[in-house]
């Protein structure tokens, strides 16, 4: 757990990043910041692995304040993804995911063979792992640099707009195995975005932040969506909300067992099982939030 | 014979071999008192250099050094020689004082173009700042300290010709000997060798700069170079798949 009390941040030029913030964030779930950019959602980040010190306030993991922990020692303990991947250019694949581990003491040999495993992990082909970073395509660069954050074996995971950076098709591939990763890991992933479809699709807290990292509402997607607390957040999800409500196609007539969903535009945004012409209702949540991911890029498009 | 044909004529002349005054003997002078100046300046230039690289604080020193070049090497030569006597003393300091600053930016420059966010990332990932400078940061920025080393060696070789001015020695012994024994041949033969030098020590650093490229680095560039090549050849398997 990790529980951040009245914490501000000023930084030397006067600029109030973060303004009395106050918040739980769980073990073993998905908690994503997302707020447009500029609101603070990098410096809360980055306060969690110290590589930015509040100003005021405390921060805790599982109890311990983090500012009686040495910085260098934190970050080891805490893994760190970033947009731009932050790959060491000059090292191939293998040593980059192996940097941690073997700064902790594990000898390269054992350090190598475990990244081999974490690229088997992330979905990269082993053959990649002596490429240097510039060899690989931008999406294969973020799969490395989670690959990297991992290698610790953290149970905190920080990730700062890890797919911001990459075209929408690579981004939604990155997004699903996320949504994989996080099964199969179970770690307590801080993600931030500014995209509120993302933070939707990912997170089982969703912290909705104004400027000053003002938090305008918190909540599952599934509260946020159902009940948005003010006008402000209202219109932060709902620009596009009509985009994402689906319907079932009164036109497209149902392909056997499927029915289909169209989304306010009229697009086709996915297929629905409904055997025998009843909705299928089973494992609603994975499910039913990446088709609304779906219809969004449908409507972008 | 022209004077050019006299210059090469001398060079190859066996009597001037040999000796406290052969042309082997003074080219090894030479380049020894090269090699110790440029020794003695990197050990000077590059710390502070990194320092400053690393911190970016203190980058006014490598602007104020840069203006230091402008010194009349000879004058300052002289003025050393007048408090520390004659001998290789006074050119070597003078000469450090010359080298430094090509080889104080180049350390700096080449710490200073590593993205931030490489050592962002490096720090955020737990490095410490000394694992930074050594895993990061020097590995990176060694091909610009190279170049400031090339041109801080090219500088030096030229300059060291005025050693022999206090009794140091060098190839500047038949500059200084020909232009008083009006021995014009001596001097064209003295002038040819330091080009040489300075023409093998430019090969050197170029090949030197090339090595130290670090191969990702390299990958890097031949990636943003061949673009078309690679559209060209994915194109070409198509055709022969
Ligand atoms: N190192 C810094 N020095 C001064 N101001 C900063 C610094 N980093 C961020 N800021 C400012 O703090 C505010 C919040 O920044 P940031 O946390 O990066 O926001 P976000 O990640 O949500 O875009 C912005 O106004 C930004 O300009
Ligand atoms: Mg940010």
């Amino acid at each position: 757990m990790i529980e951040f009390r009245s914490v501000s941040k000023q930084y030397p030029d006067g600029t109030r990043a973060v303004d009395e913030f106050s918040l739980i964030i769980p073990s073993r779930k998905t908690t994503v910041l997302v707020g447009s950019s500029g609101c603070g959602k990098t410096t809360l980040l980055r306060m969690i692995n110290r590589m930015v010190d509040p100003t005021s306030g405390v921060i805790e993991i599982d109890g311990k304040d983090i500012s009686t922990i040495e910085p260098v020692h934190l970050r080891r303990d805490v893994g760190y993804v970033m947009q731009n991947s932050g790959l060491l250019p000059h090292r191939r694949v293998i040593d980059n995911v192996a940097t941690v581990p073997i700064l902790k003491g594990v000898p390269k040999k054992q350090a190598h063979e475990d990244a081999l495993a974490l690229l088997d992990t992330v979905g990269l082909d082993r053959s990649l792992a002596d490429r240097y970073p510039a060899q690989l395509s931008g999406g294969q660069q973020q799969r490395v640099g989670v690959a990297r954050g991992l290698a610790a074996n953290p149970n905190i995971l920080l990730m700062d707009e890890p797919f911001g950076a990459v075209d929408p098709i690579v981004r939604t591939d990155l997004q699903n195995e996320t949504l994989r990763l996080q099964r199969e890991l179970d770690k307590t992933v801080v993600f931030v975005t500014h995209d509120i479809d993302e933070a939707f699709l990912l997170g089982d807290q969703v912290i909705i932040l104004e400027k000053g990292a003002h938090i305008a509402q918190q909540g599952s997607p599934e509260e946020i969506l159902a009940n948005p607390v003010s006008e402000f957040v209202a219109n932060f999800i709902g620009a596009d909300r009509g985009k994402r409500r689906l319907a079932v196609s009164s036109i497209a007539h149902p392909q056997g067992d499927d029915l289909v969903l169209v989304d306010a535009g009229g697009y086709a945004a996915g297929v629905i099982a409904a055997p025998g012409g009843q909705l299928a209702t089973a494992n609603p949540t994975p499910k039913s939030r990446s088709i609304s991911n779906k219809t969004s890029q449908a409507g972008d498009a | 014979m022209n004077i050019f044909a006299e210059g090469i004529a001398w060079l190859f002349d066996p009597a001037h071999y040999g000796g406290v005054d052969g042309i082997d003997t003074r080219i090894g002078e030479h380049i020894m008192i090269s090699v110790i100046v440029l020794a003695i300046a990197a050990v000077i230039a590059i710390p502070v250099g990194y320092l400053i690289g690393h911190t970016g604080r203190g980058r006014v020193i490598v602007v104020v050094s840069g203006g230091v070049r402008a010194l009349p090497t000879l004058g300052l030569m002289i003025l050393i020689a007048l408090n520390v006597g004659v001998g290789l003393e006074a050119p070597v300091i003078a000469f450090v004082v010359l080298a430094v600053p090509s080889i104080l930016a180049g350390a700096y420059a080449g710490f200073d173009a590593v993205d931030r966010r490489t050592i962002d990332a490096a720090r955020a990932v737990g490095m410490t700042e000394w694992q930074i400078v050594t895993k990061v940061e020097i590995p990176l920025g060694l091909p610009l300290l190279m170049g400031g080393l090339r041109s801080a060696s090219l500088q030096v070789i030229a300059t060291a010709t005025l050693a022999d001015y206090v009794g140091a020695g060098g190839l500047g012994h038949f500059l200084f000997l020909g232009l008083q024994t009006r021995d014009y041949p001596q001097m064209l033969a003295g002038s040819i060798v330091v080009v040489l030098l300075a023409l093998f020590s430019e090969l050197l650093f170029a090949i030197l700069e090339r090595l130290v490229v670090p191969a990702g680095v390299r990958a890097g560039e031949r990636a943003d170079n061949q673009e078309d090549v690679r559209a060209k050849s994915v194109r070409s398997r198509t055709a022969t798949g």
